[in-house]
């Protein structure tokens, strides 16, 4: 029965995402695409957090995949196939090198260490104007053609989007099941009992941070594969608060947390776009009430729900280790 | 044959001298009692031979091996487990995954396989140790409950489960019958004499005497960072020395 329901559920998703962009104006199609591609920023993300170290350089990884992607394809012609899945993997390698500074940090020591080195790389973006072309960017990047479909248009970009996300979602769902994400939940409840059976817990706090770095680095290259063009200035700080927005307001507890978040945030977003004076202010309001009162995220709703129909108490894990 | 040697360990705080010049050994098969009043250094001992601290001088042997100054991970995947004072546990976790936890070393897994789903076999062994364990432990029944939900006696045995599940050679429990009632007491004495029965040595720092006496076959005394005393539990419960740390100097 249960599983019925969620195959049906599934079905009914699956049948939306692919039908949507046919019901959406032009720049709707556009802002679709941002969000698939913001999703998969925040599900990688929520990776990096598993291990209970928040970091602020996952805007600038996804940089990194984004520069990787469009200086393969300006200098050498390569095309997307090539450029996505190097692009993941130049970012993990820039992370890997980073976990020897950084990882030697924990709490709010990572945290600003990780915006110290984002900063730096930005900075190299900005001052080495060859390759990277200064403040002003990179441009000229384009979506692959195959046979006749331009990707150019939103539409297939979507569906190419869609497909490439889907794809890495279902692999960051598949390690967060798995003992290895088991691992990490523990590193981040008590790493003192998980070392003492045996955990290298600096082994896995890197592990995640790669691994998460990976997948918003895939995350660059398709943004830039759209957009066309690359500046430091789109993987700034600003970039990295509405990622933690998403994140915070989304929840973080669960897999899908984030995702109901970051998805939410943007209809919002578009919705109070005629209020373009306050539209901050009110996104800022939303945010304060939705910490008072929803500290554990939307995701925590059907749970609240479920609970006053009842009539119950609800359950909710602790906020907090202790 | 000794599983277990500490030769000469001092420990320093700064000007503090948490442990001074400590030797003794721990022979295979043991229930060894580690005690002395508040502030000897028994748990700072624990956290020397576990990888937490390391000695500032002297040197800790593990089956004949050196191994002051390697790493708590290093030390648990040699067969050294501690168990936590108080209950320390994966609190937001079922009983299932806090002692799935501890099959980190025996079962290991990594990324790909566990993306690919190449480890299954190994998942699946895993899995069955675990419900041994916790068959072992009296837990099996409650194996999907979250950990912060089961009763303190049920938190001290999930506690050993997890450390049996690595399968160590050598045990070292920090007070595993703080806070308990007579009951819970008895039960824990109990699994702690199964746990030794199944081939494990188990070293434990306890407050209850009742359960020390009761338990261990031989005992070291530390006071004020310094080996007071040792023997088996008749003699030093008539050692005037341990009489006198006790009871404050009653002259």
């Amino acid at each position: 029965m249960n599983m019925l329901i969620r195959s049906i559920v599934g079905l009914i998703i699956l049948i939306v995402l692919l039908i949507v962009p046919h019901f959406l104006e032009f720049h709707h199609q556009d802002l679709l695409i941002f969000l698939t591609i913001n999703v998969l920023v925040v599900a990688s993300y929520r990776l990096v957090t598993l291990t209970g170290e928040w970091s602020l350089i996952h805007a600038v990884m996804m940089g990194v995949g984004g520069y990787t992607a469009t200086l393969l394809f300006l200098n050498y012609e390569l095309g997307m196939w090539f450029t996505l899945p190097t692009a993941g993997l130049l970012s993990a390698a820039v992370a890997a090198l980073l976990c020897f500074p950084l990882l030697r940090m924990t709490q709010f020591y990572f945290l600003i260490g990780s915006f110290a080195a984002g900063e730096a790389i930005r900075l190299v973006w900005i001052q080495f104007l060859d390759p990277f072309g200064g403040t002003g960017g990179l441009s000229g990047v384009s979506p692959p053609m195959i046979g006749d479909i331009d990707f150019m248009d939103p539409i297939p970009y979507y569906y190419l989007a869609l497909t490439v996300v889907s794809i890495c979602l279902f692999l960051l769902y598949r390690i967060e099941k798995s003992r290895v994400g088991l691992t990490l939940h523990s590193v981040h409840w008590k790493a003192p009992l998980a070392e003492s059976v045996g955990v290298d817990t600096w082994r896995y706090r890197a592990l995640a941070f790669i691994t998460g770095s990976f997948f918003v680095g895939i995350a660059g290259a398709l943004k830039v594969h759209y957009i066309g063009t690359i500046t430091p200035n789109q993987y700034g700080i600003g970039f990295m608060v509405f990622i933690l927005i998403w994140v915070i307001v989304g929840g973080y507890n669960k897999f899908y947390g984030p995702i109901i978040g970051v998805i939410v945030l943007t209809m919002f977003d578009e919705s109070i776009r005629g209020f373009d004076e306050i539209r901050p202010a009110i996104y800022g309001a939303v945010l304060i009430l939705s910490i008072l009162f929803l500290p554990l995220g939307l995701e925590s709703i059907p749970g609240k729900l479920k609970a006053w129909f009842i009539g119950s108490e609800v359950v909710e894990p602790p906020l907090t280790d202790e | 044959m000794p599983i277990l040697e500490v030769k000469n360990v001092t420990k320093q705080f700064g000007g503090l001298t948490a442990l001074d010049n400590i030797s003794f050994h721990v022979d295979e098969g043991e229930i060894r009692g580690l005690i002395g009043p508040n502030g000897a250094g028994k748990s700072t001992m624990f956290k020397n031979i576990a990888g937490f601290y390391k000695p500032t001088s002297g040197d800790i042997h593990y089956q004949g091996q050196s191994i002051s100054g390697r790493k708590p991970h290093q030390i648990a995947e040699m067969g050294i487990v501690r168990t936590f004072q108080e209950t320390t546990l994966f609190q937001e976790m079922t009983v299932f995954e806090n002692a799935l936890v501890g099959c980190h070393t025996r079962a290991r897994t990594d990324l790909f396989s566990a993306i690919l789903g190449l480890d299954k076999q190994k998942q699946r062994q895993a899995a069955d140790k675990v419900m041994e364990v916790l068959e072992f432990m009296g837990l099996s029944e409650r194996r999907d409950q979250l950990a912060s939900e089961l009763p303190l006696g049920s938190q001290r045995a999930l506690a050993i489960s997890i450390a049996l599940v690595s399968e160590p050679k050598l045990m070292l429990m920090d007070e595993p019958f703080a806070g308990m009632n007579p009951e819970e007491t008895n039960h824990m004495m109990e699994l702690t004499r199964k746990v030794r029965e199944s081939g494990i040595t188990i070293v434990l720092v306890e407050h209850d005497m009742k359960a020390v006496m009761g338990l261990c076959n031989y005992l070291t005394v530390l006071n004020f960072g310094q080996l007071l005393a040792q023997g088996t539990p008749e003699e030093v419960r008539s050692n005037d020395k341990v009489i006198e740390a006790y009871l404050g100097g009653a002259n």
